[in-house]
């Protein structure tokens, strides 16, 4: 489009310092976690891992980040079981129910965050899953079905399902058709449900605040805890040892992703 | 219609409990977790003791702290919601029309925070804009100010790491809708003499405007039941509507009053989605289309 030349370098500007606020933050927090200071003070007056080693030594920062970890595994491995299964079904069956039923498998995106978390406290109080991992994993499941469910359907539209009939028709039974013949063909959107999937309850934050505890706080309660009360750069540490952790998943995946594309 | 044989119903009638079955583990956490507990709420909102009541609601006429409460909490997501057009528009133009080695770069620049923790983020504006901070230091660097200014603590605090967290989920809506404008169009529209201005005004911004919907109403219902934002950086001064709920049930254990308040806040973001859809279908503001 022809665009006169002041007006391009005008957007241009804009765009820059638009995506310098987007990422500056990012830019912020690991100089800060690497400082040899007590206090926030930005550039660092020297260098140090002395934060690292104040997580990395504390038995209580320690078994949050098992919590985490192990939920949000647990979590990308349920939710990608039965968000793709859901998303598969509601391809299939194409009927009106078939939306409003999406709908509902949507919710979680839609109902406000506190207000989920102050349901899920009701139902956990009422079935002793208060505090405990299972009702970690159920919860982070419920919030991140969404995400494989969105995922999963986009992958599916660009999907014949008559390939599946002509694997069936050739003798498959259902499961190893899909397997065989479905599964491979929609692989980068599950695999990228699963992994918004681990994030989603890796960063889960709000809904923890109601029902983790005990020895099962989850790293972003204490991380929350602790900036409510009195801040100091141990949490940029763990706050670049998470950004490091995203990142490292998504640079994998999208190579996952490119060489199940260009692979035979 | 085809007359079906009993071979045929009998397949039809597994194939639709196979897809029930497929459905069901999906449905049935949602519900217990989600559906019910909602429903419990609405019940818990008109009920004291077991007996129906609206005192629940009638605190919103009686009890200054919940309408300024609601007040404030609309004209932040407002004001955010009003932000991220202004800046996630040129954003989404740019990446939808710069070359693709460039937009790449564009759209990673804006993924790029999307994978960053909520915490972290608002751990590093805490950082940024504090009394000490890098930007108070800037302005005073430049001399603009000779005292730090309170940037956080306050309701600039939390508009800023609230529009920072919520950017991304205006730019990629718009940039999905600009991707698809056939560029043929704006050639036409500026072979048949109109300036680049004008054909910008009148063929580009009228075919992205589903983008803009979906991104508001996203950005805008996000920042209603936002949380931690607010709760970090507004230094106890913003009490939007989530912590309202959050207190009420942590501190007061009144449910009733929570309840009340959740449902209010539920009809708000209820409503706000029906209008949109009528403009957008639901499924491609979720990103699902």
């Amino acid at each position: 489009m022809p665009t006169a030349l002041p007006a391009r370098l005008a957007l241009g500007l804009i765009v820059a310092l638009v995506l310098l606020f987007l990422v500056l933050p990012i830019l912020i927090v690991v100089p800060m976690s690497f400082s040899n200071a007590r206090f926030l003070t930005f550039p660092p007056p020297g260098w140090s891992l002395r934060w690292y080693e104040a997580f990395f030594g504390s038995p209580a920062w320690m078994q949050a980040a098992r919590v985490s970890l192990g939920v949000a595994f647990a979590t990308a491995i349920g939710a990608t079981l039965i968000g793709t299964a859901a998303a598969y079904a509601l391809t299939l069956s194409g009927s009106r129910l078939a939306r409003s039923l999406t709908v509902i498998l949507l919710l979680p995106l839609i109902v406000p965050i506190v207000i989920t978390g102050i349901g899920v406290f009701f139902v956990f109080a009422k079935t002793g899953l208060l505090a405990t991992l299972p009702g970690l994993v159920l919860a982070n499941v419920m919030l991140a079905t969404p995400y494989v469910v969105t995922s999963v359907l986009a992958g599916l539209r660009g999907f014949d399902p008559a390939q599946e009939m002509v694997a069936r028709s050739l003798g498959m039974n259902r499961l190893r058709a899909f397997l065989a013949v479905t599964l491979p063909q929609i692989r980068p959107s599950v695999v990228s449900g699963a992994l918004f999937a681990f994030i989603s309850a890796l960063d889960e934050t709000v809904v923890a605040i109601f029902i983790a505890g005990g020895q099962n706080q989850t790293l972003t309660k204490r991380m929350f805890t602790a900036l409510r009360d009195e801040i100091d750069p141990t949490i940029a540490a763990i706050s670049s040892l998470l950004t490091a952790a995203s990142l490292i998943v998504v640079v994998l995946a999208s190579l996952g992703a490119r060489k199940a594309r260009t692979g035979p | 219609m085809i007359p079906s044989s009993p071979a045929l119903r009998r397949h039809e009638r597994r194939e639709r409990m196979l897809l029930l079955a497929l459905l069901g583990p999906a449905l049935a956490v949602v519900t217990a977790l989600l559906v019910v507990p909602l429903a419990w709420l609405a019940v818990q909102s008109v009920t004291t003791d077991g007996a129906l009541t609206l005192e629940h609601y009638r605190r919103f006429l009686t009890e200054d702290i919940y309408w300024r409460s609601f007040l404030l909490t609309f004209r932040i997501a407002l004001t955010v919601t009003v932000l991220a057009v202004l800046l996630g528009y040129p954003v989404a133009y740019a990446a939808a029309t710069l070359p693709r080695r460039w937009s790449v770069v564009v759209l990673g620049l804006v993924i790029l925070p999307f994978w960053t923790s909520v915490l972290v983020r608002a751990y590093a504006w805490m950082v940024l804009l504090q009394r000490r901070g890098l930007v108070n230091g800037l302005l005073q660097g430049l001399g603009l100010t000779d005292q730090p200014i309170a940037l956080i603590n306050n309701e600039f605090g939390t508009v800023l790491a609230t529009l920072h967290i919520l950017l991304p989920f205006m730019v990629l809506p718009l940039y999905a809708t600009m991707q698809r404008i056939p560029r043929d169009l704006m050639l036409a529209g500026a072979s048949l003499g109109g300036s680049p201005l004008h054909v910008f005004l009148r063929v580009f911004l009228p075919l992205s405007m589903p983008g803009v919907v979906a991104g508001t109403v996203l950005v805008f219902v996000l920042a209603l039941g936002f949380y931690i934002t607010p709760e970090l950086l507004g230094g106890g001064r913003t009490f939007m509507v989530s912590m309202l709920v959050s207190r009420n049930v942590e501190i007061y254990n009144q449910w009733g009053a929570a309840s009340a308040i959740a449902v209010v806040l539920l009809v708000c973001v209820a409503v706000l989605f029906w209008l949109a859809s009528r403009v957008v279908p639901f499924e491609r503001i979720m990103g699902a289309r």
